[in-house]
């Protein structure tokens, strides 16, 4: 009785707002639904880095142990380096390698970089630009592409003589004396008793 | 029941589309946000796949000790071997 003395009017506001809950509840589920989607992937989000913090963890100290040994290294080549070869060859032996390097010069050297490069075929012509230039494949060879090849590699051997002590080849302005040979020689190398002495006759042919 | 009638017109034309609008709106932005995070979460673990790789940075330190070690060993025969350069050069 009470549903039948509803008007017309009262009717069309409840289906109102029958359908204002309706839209409430079909957006609101579907918004739960995208936000527990969000939720899965943020978890998924979270587990992945916390791997990565994990795993990268280390990486910092073994990163710095490595650079503590090869800093190491460096100071002990550059120091033996300047050492041996004294500032400016070093300095030109390094430039000739990697071309521009003397502007940054040594690490531990500051005036190094203040010392002028020479060219490396001045500094390192009798030694490791010549067996370079050889053939012999070292790699300063490429920092001298200009330079002539002073061994035929198939024949030349001369070439290869210089590497050694013997100095003939070098055409130098004295060498030893050969020996004195001869009768009159202060040294008789064959000293024999029929040296002088009448010629031995021989036998008798028989008939 | 004027009165009632303009209350039901203005909830229909007004405060429904109103409430759709918005619920709408929400629902779009938040499906927005899914793709997204699942992108975001393959990266993550790319990056974690990756570094699995990180471990053998101990085998790299010690190879790296070991090579200086060695070069600090020839270093030092060279320093016997060699003769020191000329003062001035």
């Amino acid at each position: 009785m009470i549903v039948l003395a509803i008007p017309a009017a009262g009717w069309v506001l409840i289906v109102a707002v029958l359908l204002i809950v309706l839209a409430l509840v079909y957006y609101l589920v579907s918004t739960i639904v995208a936000l527990r989607s969000i939720t899965s992937g943020l978890d998924e989000v979270i587990a992945s880095v916390t791997e990565i913090v994990e795993k990268s963890a280390p990486v910092n100290d073994v990163v710095n142990a490595i650079n503590k040994d090869l800093d190491a290294g460096v100071d002990m080549l550059e120091a033996l380096l300047v050492k041996k070869a004294g500032m400016v060859d070093a300095v030109g032996l390094v430039d000739g390698l990697y071309p521009g390097a003397a502007a940054a010069g040594f690490r531990n050297f500051p005036e190094s970089t203040k010392v002028e490069a020479p060219r490396i075929s001045e500094v390192y012509t009798k030694g490791t630009l010549t067996l370079a230039r050889l053939g012999r494949e070292a790699p300063i060879a490429t920092a001298n592409p200009a330079g002539p090849v002073l061994r035929n590699v198939a024949a030349a051997s001369l070439s290869a003589k210089v590497l050694y002590s013997d100095v003939r080849h070098t055409g130098p302005d004295q060498l030893p004396r050969s020996p004195v040979i001869g009768a009159d020689a202060p040294e008789q190398y064959e000293q024999r008793e029929d040296i002088g002495q009448p010629r031995k006759r021989m036998p008798a042919r028989n008939p | 029941m004027t009165l009632l009638w303009i209350g039901d017109a203005i909830l229909i034309v007004v405060v429904l589309p109103i409430v759709i609008y918005l619920l709408a709106a929400t629902l779009q932005a938040a499906k927005s946000i899914v793709p997204s995070v699942r992108s975001i979460a393959a990266t993550a673990a790319a990056g974690s796949k990756d570094l699995d790789a990180a471990a053998l940075l101990l085998t790299t330190q010690d190879q790296v000790s070991r090579t200086v070690a060695g070069v600090a060993d020839y270093g030092g025969s060279l320093d016997v071997i060699l003769d020191d350069a000329k003062e001035g050069r």
